[in-house]
């Protein structure tokens, strides 16, 4: 394999592996600049991982497999908006509950619907789209211009959320309910009903990761299959200083580690698999502590707030 | 010196059945909620509950196997209580469970020589340090640079799980290193069964000698007393010159040391060496298990016990009707979801809360 094939390879397997964790990322990003902090992202992408699995089987349309997906987590993201929005309940404490919910509830649904069974998707499951001419480039070709669709949304979201966020009146409200809600309820905006939109728009966007995870990545729904992405999301959020081009680079960073460290038994090297997975949530630990930069969190994030 | 307050005895008698009527209600709810699922499954629910609890109950070796469950939770409940109690969030417990397993079982497999009355407690001793490390880290990440302790503790969770993971196949692992596993510990590091012919193993008594302890901590000494002062109102412990940020450190210290304690006796007592996935969950069903207890010793031994119950019944439950036993995370996380959300009838309940509904 020439450097050249392999290099190209790498960004390939990189931007297809940070897609569920970007994905996921860009949801925590919006829940945590309208002040929520969920910790429970792994469990809403294991329930959307088998969800999306399941309808995929019924429907047989990818597509469809992926709504219901996004269906469930917006399900799960009015739950998790009531219980801490509405019933003001500890935000960590029902994130790490809905990650013990997720993983017992895909286990039992799946071995419910279809026992001890390997079920594969594979006939539906979403392949690449691939831009003839532009896909022959080299090193970035494959890279750029043959992968699956939701591998360019993602990608695509990233300006999208950006603007939503610091270019619209609605952006700025939510942002505002983040920093601020007592203040941004004196001005008139339903802190409430902008907590719920954030909450179940970002779960949604969660759920879409947790899709393309078990329907795009793979064709078949693992137990347990997220493997701490909803933590790595977490992580970039944080590492990404909470703007979306930050969140990007912060996950292409984390997924390189992740492509790097499934090469690295095929190149026949002694670098030990466990300590490239935990760069991510050491250079996490090392960015809170502000060694690399100062990184502020939304003021109100994780607080709880009583109209009054 | 201390007059009886009539008032304030029933005032706290009153909070204490309204903590109980409260667990009692989400445990209840949430067995019945999934008792739908699992007649949904096509199974008897009846049936499942009645394999549950004879499996966790009914004779010797099922008490013995609910005791044996029960050891690590009361650990992680405890580490989480205590932590709560100074106000931090100490979602970490898992990874610092992991910690205090590994450092145990180098203290177990690679000390000899020494008897038992001195191994077992170095052995358990070395669980708590390296426990308490992990938990003190994040202490002075967060007093020291403003770290917050929740992210903290959930990065550094999967940071010691692949480093256990590294461990039992590189550097600890037992040879000539074919399976994912360390040498079994020395005898003389091995908790003794109190049980002829069951599981059940000493950690089960220095669990509940914990248990007193940490009840004598908190409500009996003055750090103690500093604690829960600054976990209520920061601002009035920094005013009457209690030094919080020390506390917190001092606090996550010894949350992670209880937290490593539970990993140490699970290897010592149970499974004698130490396996790259040492715990099924146990640190975070310590936070269940608080809730459950209203961070108060009583409590903990009470919510341990269930999860004990749920645990160790769970594997007969699955054995003998084919439900799956992750239908125990979907109680749990039930439970932990009906006690958070029912958290405002605590704190004065409806009345309060309809007038200023009625305002907005």
């Amino acid at each position: 394999m020439s450097p050249i094939n392999l290099i190209g390879g790498l960004i390939t397997s990189d931007l297809r592996m940070a897609t569920p964790i970007l994905l996921a990322a860009l949801g925590l990003l919006i829940m945590n600049r309208a002040g929520l902090i969920n910790i429970g992202c792994e469990g809403i992408m294991l329930m959307s991982a088998f969800t999306a699995v399941a309808a995929t089987y019924a429907l047989h349309n990818v597509w469809l497999g992926m709504l219901c997906a996004m269906l469930v987590a917006g399900v799960m993201g009015a739950l998790f908006a009531l219980l801490t929005v509405s019933l003001r309940a500890n935000q960590i404490v029902v994130g790490v509950a809905f990650n013990t919910l997720g993983t017992g509830l895909s286990t039992v649904l799946y071995r419910m619907l279809f026992g001890m069974d390997f079920v594969s998707v594979k006939e539906y499951a979403f392949s690449r789209v691939s831009i003839p001419g532009l896909k022959e480039l080299p090193l970035i070709g494959e890279a750029l211009f043959d992968q699956m669709p939701i591998v360019y949304l993602a990608f695509l979201l990233v300006p999208v959320v950006a603007y939503f966020l610091f270019r619209t009146p609605t952006g700025l409200n939510l942002r505002s309910v983040g920093e601020n809600p007592r203040a941004a309820d004196t001005l008139g905006i339903d802190v409430y009903k902008m907590r719920y939109a954030a909450t179940i728009a970002g779960c949604m966007l969660m759920g879409m990761g947790g899709a393309f995870l078990s329907t795009g990545l793979l064709n078949s729904f693992q137990e347990g299959m997220t493997a701490n992405r909803g933590f790595i999301a977490l992580a970039a959020v944080i590492f990404g200083k909470y703007k979306p081009k930050g969140v990007m680079l912060a996950t292409m960073l984390f997924a390189l580690g992740l492509a790097v460290a499934n090469l690295l038994p095929s190149i026949g090297s002694n670098i030990p698999y466990n300590f490239v997975t935990m760069i991510p949530y050491l250079l996490t630990v090392v960015a809170l502590a502000g060694f690399v930069g100062k990184v502020t969190p939304p003021a109100a994030a994780g607080k709880p707030y009583k109209k009054g | 010196m201390q007059q009886f307050d009539k008032v304030k005895f029933r005032n706290n008698m009153s909070l204490a059945a309204r903590q109980i009527a409260i667990s009692a209600l989400a445990v209840i709810a949430a067995l019945a909620i999934s008792m739908i699922v699992v007649a949904a499954m096509g199974v008897n629910p009846a049936k499942a509950m009645s394999k549950m609890i004879s499996g966790a109950l009914g004779g010797k070796s099922a008490v013995a196997e609910t005791l044996v469950k029960m050891t690590p939770l009361l650990f992680t409940g405890m580490s989480y209580a205590l932590a709560n109690r100074c106000g931090l969030t100490n979602i970490g417990m898992e990874g610092q469970l992991y910690i205090g397993a590994l450092t145990a079982t180098i203290a177990g497999v690679y000390i000899q020589g020494l008897p038992m009355v001195i191994h077992l407690p170095l052995t358990m001793l070395a669980g708590f340090l390296g426990g308490g490390i992990w938990g003190g880290v994040v202490g002075v990440l967060k007093v020291k640079f403003g770290a917050n302790e929740i992210i903290t503790t959930v990065m550094l969770n999967t940071v010691a799980t692949n480093l256990v993971q590294y461990m039992v196949t590189g550097p600890i692992t037992e040879p000539p290193g074919d399976d994912a596993q360390s040498s079994p510990l020395l005898d003389s590091a091995t908790l003794p069964t109190i049980l002829k012919g069951t599981r059940a193993h000493l950690g089960i008594l220095i669990a509940l000698l914990f248990v007193v302890a940490f009840y004598l901590f908190l409500w009996k000494s003055k750090k103690g007393y500093e604690i829960r002062v600054s976990g209520q109102n920061p601002d009035a412990a920094i005013y009457s010159g209690i030094n919080t940020g020390r506390n917190i450190m001092i606090v996550m210290l010894l949350a992670g040391g209880l937290a490593g304690l539970a990993g140490a006796t699970e290897v010592m007592g149970v499974q004698g060496r130490l396996f790259p996935t040492v715990s099924p969950g146990y640190g975070f069903d310590g936070i269940a298990v608080s809730l459950i207890g209203a961070n108060t010793a009583p409590g903990i031994v009470a919510g341990a016990f269930l999860f004990g119950i749920l645990r160790a019944g769970g594997n007969s439950m699955q054995r003998a009707t084919g439900v799956p036993v992750a239908i125990i995370s979907v109680i749990q996380a039930i439970v932990i979801l009906m006690v958070v959300a029912t958290g405002f009838l605590r704190e004065g309940g409806f009345r309060k809360k309809k007038t200023s509904q009625k305002a907005a």
